[in-house]
């Protein structure tokens, strides 16, 4: 923490600060020098905790064993709940996969079959290529066929058709909350924090109460899948809503509407672009949430994935991770060029409108109909099928075969030189200057209120017990934050100045960002085994993207003028990019280290399943030992660490655009 | 646009435009405050607090203490540079912006004393407005953005339209009626914007900025079209802007507004000749005083009997009537509206109002 505190920027040097960040450092060698290796200064004593997770634990056993709320059991609360979701997922699932039988009495049935993988397949294309061209349309379909060519057509259409439901139940509960915060700033306030731990929490942490609520099954799983996917589209809707000019909201109120028309007929659908970004933000989330919530009984391909993780079985895990993130493409690709076709556009031809309906229809009812004639049609022949599967695990054995010794030379060195010595330095750091150095930090960028939050917030960590976790936490957070950098932004400085090799850079990290974090772990195991430097590797990976996307963003934003000024000055390029270009990027610099941060702090719990110590694997074992208590506590130790790096890196980039008067 | 510039010196030839002697809105004594505790310092504290001690208390006075009247089918421009609390004041008006304290008096009934429900209706019937960056629906046709006010109101879909159609053939858009806001130029989609605040046919008709957003050239062209339309219309007109020039082109009287006080109050020539402050004598200073001096404020007395052959209207103003003087050998005669001679307009004064030369009495 000291560590992370004390690289921010500081832009009042005084000569106060000197003498206390002194006083800081004292703090930390003096009680490691003079006191006693027992000292509670050193380490946070045992009987001092507060038993937070007990009583969690026994709030949730309550709520769901004795809570009454009259007429019934909160139990049967969120049973019904569950009920009611239940229906919608059926009905999805009966027209993707298991289709419907209805019995006419005695022998006879009615059988109708699902969608033939056939007509889905051409119905997606079909979209893509009326949105998007037909370079969409190529790749949509593609990855519905090899959906079906490599086997995955039945996993991926449990999926699709939990995907299918909540995404509808995300975006209208987020929509929902986003309006009612746009008219009240009062519950907006209210809610901000609430959004910011849901979205800082790892998402394991609540899958215990949920499991606990709502039972095991596609259901819970499914409203996991939701409460996930759903802060970032309450946030876009009241940004969406607030961003409508002043001037429209003006002219709706001059019109005479009343506070439904205009909301109905002015705001949301000027909005509306804004409003389709988050959309897609929920569809790809929930599509992250697929193997998460594949541990409480979703099914699908985030089954086929855990369960090739958990058998180590190389070529099915890669097979089934990549049938995830081409579900992922297909859908983000597809959401996204909706969304820029959302704008009207003057009637083409009136023949062209009305033979859209009536095409997809024939589609999706045609093969599907001689499907029941066609076995082929209905279900993938088998003799088609194709795997790769067996490929990879013999590249992954060569690879290790002939690489071993030098991958694992390699992990040595970092391992003996850099990991282990600064896990222990971190572990030695007694806590109560950690404590301090977070609050100092805190008021020298944002006064009294930061300082407060920053302290209690890591204050809450030491006394909730998680305190040596916690560090390792924070050690695999910095080890794997720095290399991201050191990776991510010479890559974004040299693909600022080159625009062929920006877009090859664009191309790769947008991919990136619809993998779901599951796949990264899967080659990652299979090159280095498990262990910390796994973790480490997997989660640069993921959260190197922010870091290049805004240095790039960053770099490229500086004023044209201002780099017209600097050459009409004599600047050479070098000079160019230290002396202008980098310094007035920093802000945005600064933020993609932020967003790295966040990101890694996701990425890590999940890395737990490769075999760190860290509060990732304190969330995880309360799964399995199903510890409502325990894994929220962990989980909140997590977000609170993310939001004290937050709140005090915006701060500090918020200082440095006001002193470059970016900022109003 | 040699159409147009025609149709404008038709107009201004016209002499001033009749002008109703009803009152159609007044507004007493409004103010707007913004900060903490807005509401209650006026109630508070009496005689009103000045601005230094408004400003002590993170109050911004953004109008203070606004008193004026608007003539029915008037053309009532409010001048004053950003910041000078225009806006608000505009917005005051239709009570989208609260005033702090007054009275908003709209056909003799006090705005603010109207239930949310009732300046519903009233928005609904009898106010259009028009704003500065157009505030087209980016997701309607011209047509739909057009009937959109009517929509809201409940009307059927074929009158709506119909009456849509009426009001875009009205500012020379037909045949884009199925056009998108996007597809449309500054000054088209401005056109848009004025269709859709008269399709209601309003009573009031507040213009914030209208032209502002425009090319010059495009401004000059939308001013003519606006004349044009209010000739055929005679609406009642709040009209707010920046642009002196503007304001002198189009008024019938002007409001010179500076950190939300009403400085003066005046036709386009009292302010010219009888600036109140130096802070309006400054504005006045570069308007070619032949644009908004009249006969009237420039003639000689007449002494014995009067020999001239010509006559001019005593409202007309110099710019338009300076040829034809200038053409005669001798005065012309000045007449008011009833047709009695009240003056005599020589050459002379014509030529030094032409010539810049300053005449104030």
């Amino acid at each position: 923490m000291t560590i992370a505190a004390g690289a921010l920027p500081a832009p009042t040097w005084g000569r106060p600060w000197i003498i206390l960040w002194c006083a800081v450092l004292a703090a930390v060698v003096l009680p490691m020098a003079l006191a006693q290796p027992e000292s509670p200064m050193l380490i946070y004593p045992v009987g001092w905790e507060i038993p937070f997770k007990t009583w969690i634990s026994a709030a949730i056993k309550w709520l769901v064993e004795e809570f009454d709320l009259g007429l019934f059991t909160f139990k049967q609360l969120t049973r019904g709940i569950a009920w009611l979701l239940d229906g919608p997922l059926w009905l999805a699932r009966a027209i993707l996969l298991d289709g419907v039988v209805i019995p006419l009495g005695g022998e006879r049935v009615v059988a109708l079959p699902p969608l033939s993988w056939l007509s889905l397949t051409l119905v997606a294309a079909c979209f893509a290529w009326r949105s998007g061209g037909g370079r969409l349309a190529l790749l949509v379909g593609g990855c519905f066929l090899y959906l079906a060519m490599f086997g995955w057509w039945e996993s991926a259409m449990v999926t699709l058709a939990s995907i299918a439901i909540a995404v509808p139940f995300g975006v209208a509960g987020g929509l929902a909350l986003g309006i009612a915060g746009y008219r009240r700033r009062r519950f907006e306030q209210a809610m901000t924090p609430v959004l910011d731990l849901m979205q800082t929490m790892p998402i394991f942490a609540y899958l215990v109460p949920i499991l606990f609520l709502f039972g095991f099954g596609p259901v819970a799983a499914m409203i996991a899948t939701i409460v996930f996917a759903l802060p970032p589209m309450v946030r876009v809707t009241m940004f969406a809503l607030r961003q409508v000019a002043s001037e429209l909201v003006e002219f709706g109120r001059m019109a005479g509407c009343s506070r439904h028309q205009l909301l109905w007929k002015v705001l949301m659908p000027s909005a509306r672009p804004g409003l389709m970004v988050g959309v897609n933000q929920v569809i790809m989330l929930s599509l992250n949430m697929v193997i998460i919530a594949s541990m409480i009984g979703a099914g699908g391909l985030g089954f086929d994935v855990l369960d090739a993780l958990k058998r180590l079985d190389i070529g099915k895990g890669l097979e089934a991770g990549l049938s995830i993130t081409l579900l992922a493409i297909a859908l983000d690709r597809l959401s996204q060029s909706l969304a820029r076709r959302s704008l009207p556009r003057r009637a083409g031809s009136q023949l062209g409108r009305s033979a859209g309906p009536l095409l997809i229809l024939g589609v999706l009812a045609v093969p599907t109909a001689l499907g029941t004639l066609v076995p082929a049609l209905a279900h993938y022949p088998d003799a088609w099928r194709i795997t790769t599967g067996p490929i990879w695990a013999d590249l992954v054995k060569a690879i290790n075969i002939r690489y071993f010794d030098d991958i694992d030379a390699f992990k040595n060195l970092l391992l003996l030189n850099v990991l282990v010595p600064m896990k222990r330095g971190l572990a030695d750091i007694p806590w109560v200057a950690v404590v301090v150095a977070a609050a100092l930090a805190g008021y020298q960028l944002g006064r009294w209120r930061l300082a407060l939050l920053t302290g209690c917030l890591v204050l809450f960590i030491a006394v909730s017990g998680n305190w040596e976790k916690s560090m390792v936490t924070v050690y695999l957070i910095v080890v794997s934050v720095v290399l991201a950098c050191l990776i991510g932004i010479p890559i974004g400085i040299v693909a600022a100045g080159a625009p062929a090799f920006n877009r090859v850079v664009q191309a790769v990290i947008d991919t990136l960002q619809t993998l779901p974090t599951f796949v990264y772990l899967i080659p990652v195991i299979m090159l280095f085994q498990v262990g910390d430097f796994s973790a480490i590797i997997a989660i640069v990976a993921f959260a190197v993207v922010p870091s290049i996307r805004y240095t790039v963003l960053g770099l490229t934003g500086v004023p044209a003028h201002l780099l017209e000024a600097a050459r009409a000055h004599g600047c050479s390029r070098a000079q160019v990019l230290l002396k202008v270009r980098l310094p007035l990027a920093f802000p945005e610099i600064m933020l993609g280290i932020n967003q790295t941060v966040m990101m890694a702090l996701s990425m890590l719990v999940i890395t737990a399943l490769v075999g760190t110590r860290d509060l990732g694997q304190e969330v995880y074992i309360a799964l399995a030992k199903a510890d409502p208590g325990r894994g929220l506590v962990a989980g909140l130790c997590v977000a609170f660490l993310a939001m004290v790096c937050d709140r005090l890196i915006n701060a500090a980039a918020d200082r440095r655009r006001r002193t470059l008067g970016l900022a109003s | 646009m040699a159409n147009a510039d025609a149709v404008s010196r038709r107009v201004a030839a016209a002499g001033p435009r009749r002008v109703g002697t009803g009152l159609k809105l007044a507004l007493k004594g409004v103010w707007k405050l913004f900060g903490p505790d807005a509401d209650r310092i006026l109630v508070t504290s009496s005689p009103a607090p000045s601005p230094g001690e408004l400003a002590t208390r993170n109050i911004i006075t953004a109008v203070r203490d606004v008193n004026l009247d608007v003539r029915e089918g008037e053309i009532f421009v409010i001048m004053g540079l950003s910041g000078s609390g225009k806006s608000t004041l505009v917005r005051c008006m239709s009570r989208l912006i609260e005033p702090t304290a007054g009275e908003i008096v709209f056909d003799g009934k006090d705005l603010l004393r109207a239930s949310e429900r009732e300046m519903i209706e009233i928005r609904r019937h009898r106010m259009g407005m028009v704003f500065q960056h157009f505030a087209l629906l980016p997701h309607l046709s011209v047509l739909d953005n057009v009937a959109f006010p009517l929509d809201i109101q409940g009307v059927k879909r074929a009158a709506r339209y119909e009456r849509a159609r009426q009001v875009i053939d009205l500012v020379g858009l037909a045949g884009r009626e199925s056009h998108f806001p996007r597809e449309l130029s500054g000054g088209q989609q401005q056109r848009v914007g004025i269709a859709r605040s008269l399709a209601v046919e309003p009573d009031i008709w507040f213009l914030d900025e209208p032209f502002s957003a425009l090319d010059p050239l495009i401004r000059r062209e939308m001013q003519d079209e606006f004349l044009r339309l209010q000739t055929l219309l005679r609406k009642t007109i709040v009209f707010i802007t920046h642009d002196f020039d503007e304001a002198v082109r189009l008024a019938d009287r002007i409001a010179i507004m500076r950190d939300g006080v009403i400085i003066q109050i005046g036709t386009p020539e009292d302010l010219v000749t009888k600036p109140a402050t130096p802070y309006v004598a400054e504005f006045t200073r570069d308007i070619p005083r032949a644009k908004v001096l009249t006969a009237r404020s420039i003639m000689a007395p007449i002494e014995g009997p009067l020999i001239a052959d010509a006559r001019v209207s005593g409202d007309a103003r110099i710019q338009d009537v300076a040829e034809q003087v200038m053409r005669r050998g001798t005065a012309v005669a000045v007449v008011d509206g009833r047709g009695d001679n009240i003056g005599l307009l020589t050459r002379e004064a014509v030529l030094s109002v032409l010539l810049g030369k300053d005449i104030a009495k």
